[in-house]
């Protein structure tokens, strides 16, 4: 029984968590997904973090904002800045979690979609670039940028 | 980890002191842009003068073998092909057609098909310090030429292919190498300025890589940069991906070995 046990958790730890990290269920309600991925708040502060860091969001390598910090941002798309100001949170929950429902030429990837992806490298196959989490993490602070 | 940071890290930290002023070695073309003309003046500086450019090392390391006797044959590259001079223009007009093979081959491959062919030795491995030595020495002798690919009919589903591939999304990030290069060019992806990925330089120094690197392993960091799966070395995708960014950049000037951040 334990050595069964063992070896299932060896076997989830080797396939690369597809289970556990795949998308959850979420509603679309017209241009917008009403309800928290997690069905909780996020996390502002941690939202920052994950904007601005080149490996976990990658906005900034398109995006500018309001980061002084940052000395290197993208210039493929519109400022951050105010965004919580142009867009109510549900509207920026689905921009994040699959922007080509809104302009199916976007370049901003899908962040929490894993079909309809080709030739996905072996490390990301199967999983969101961003967890639930991160993205309700990334919202509560997109919500902050008034101008 | 995996990412876009291999992107321009170089050129930030150059950037700093770009202080020389040189004058533009590469010739100017309104449409279209070589990488060289979104580099900082010392960059380019450092690619126009071999006393800096670090790549001329792997030329003179690519003359050396030349002349270097090897496998069975017991053949150097000069006992059949002479003076070096006689490969003026040859990496002008590659990848080609390689009839005994039915399928285009790029320069890299077609000096390992010299080395296995007739010199009867080991293919050298991709990305080795000699194979991209002689690819060095080898394409130097065009610097200056038009990139000219062969106006060869059985080139053209190949070419087709690599446009296709070019247009496609593919990775993570959903994203098709068009879609930068071709949409956005000239735009800031964090701190690289995007150029128009005209294969100008190849194979280049780049200050990423601290070292020389063929086309082949240029297209493999975007994919990465994609989280896409890169093709193997021998994968035709990346001979009909050189093939037809070889095309788009027909006429430009050959500036091999480059240097690129
Ligand atoms: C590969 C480039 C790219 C990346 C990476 C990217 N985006 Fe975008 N984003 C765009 C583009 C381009 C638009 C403009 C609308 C469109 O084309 O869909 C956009 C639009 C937006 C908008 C609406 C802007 C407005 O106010 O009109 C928001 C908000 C946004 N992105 C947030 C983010 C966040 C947060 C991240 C990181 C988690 C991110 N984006 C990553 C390219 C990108
Ligand atoms: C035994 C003679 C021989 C040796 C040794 C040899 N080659 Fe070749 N090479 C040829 C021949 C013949 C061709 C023409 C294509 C063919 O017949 O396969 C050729 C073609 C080439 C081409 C393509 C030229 C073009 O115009 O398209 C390149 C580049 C090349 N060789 C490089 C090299 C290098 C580098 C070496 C040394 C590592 C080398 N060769 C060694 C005989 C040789
Ligand atoms: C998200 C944007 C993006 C995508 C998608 C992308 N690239 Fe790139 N590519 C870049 C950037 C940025 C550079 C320059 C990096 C630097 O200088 O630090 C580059 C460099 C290049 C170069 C080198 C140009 C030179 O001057 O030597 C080539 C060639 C190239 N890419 C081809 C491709 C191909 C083919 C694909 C698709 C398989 C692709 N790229 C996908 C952003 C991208």
């Amino acid at each position: 029984m334990r050595l069964a046990l063992a070896l299932l958790l060896l076997a989830v730890a080797g396939a690369p968590a597809r289970a556990q990290e795949a998308p959850r269920p979420y509603t679309i309600s017209g241009d917008a997904i009403v309800s928290s991925l997690t069905g909780q708040p996020g996390d502002a502060q941690r939202g920052r973090a994950i904007v601005a860091s080149r490996q976990v969001g990658l906005c900034l390598l398109c995006h500018s904002g309001p980061f002084p910090e940052e000395r290197f941002q993208g210039t493929l798309a519109p400022s951050l800045s105010g965004a919580g100001s142009r867009w109510s949170a549900g509207q920026l929950r689905l921009r994040i979690v699959d922007a080509g429902r809104l302009n199916p030429d976007t370049i901003m990837p899908p962040y929490y979609r894993t079909e309809g992806l080709e030739r996905v490298a072996k490390a990301f196959a199967g999983k969101p670039i961003l967890s639930a989490g991160q993205i309700e993490d990334v919202v509560a602070f997109l919500v902050t940028l008034k101008e | 980890m995996i990412g876009w940071p291999p992107f321009g890290l170089a050129a930030r930290i150059l950037c700093a002191c770009c202080v020389l002023v040189a004058p533009l070695a590469v010739a100017q073309d309104t449409a279209r842009r070589s990488g060289y003309q979104d580099m900082g003046r010392s960059l380019q500086a450092m690619q126009d003068d071999d006393m800096a450019n670090p790549a001329m090392l792997w030329v003179q390391e690519g003359a050396a073998l030349w002349t270097r006797r090897a496998g069975s044959a017991d053949k150097s590259c000069a006992d059949c092909h002479g003076d070096v001079g006689g490969m003026a223009g040859v990496a002008a007009r590659y990848p080609a057609f390689a009839a005994g093979l039915g399928r285009p081959v790029d320069l890299e491959q077609r000096i390992n098909l010299c080395r296995t062919d007739k010199q009867k030795a080991d293919a050298l491995a991709d990305e080795s310090r000699e194979l991209l030595a002689l690819a060095a020495y080898v394409a130097r002798q065009s610097r200056g030429r038009p990139i000219a690919p062969p106006d060869d009919a059985r080139l053209q589903p190949f070419i087709a292919a690599g446009d296709a591939l070019y247009r496609r999304r593919q990775g993570q990030l959903n994203l098709s190498c068009a879609q930068c290069h071709d949409d956005n060019a000239g735009r800031k992806l964090g701190g690289a300025t995007i150029p128009q990925a005209h294969p100008t330089g190849y194979p280049i120094y780049r200050l990423e890589w601290q070292g020389l690197g063929s086309l082949k392993r240029r297209l493999r960091n975007c994919l990465v940069g994609m989280r896409a799966e890169a093709y193997g070395y021998d994968a035709p995708e990346y001979v009909a991906l050189e093939l037809f960014l070889l095309s788009r950049a027909r006429g430009m000037t050959l500036e091999s070995p480059a240097v690129r951040p």
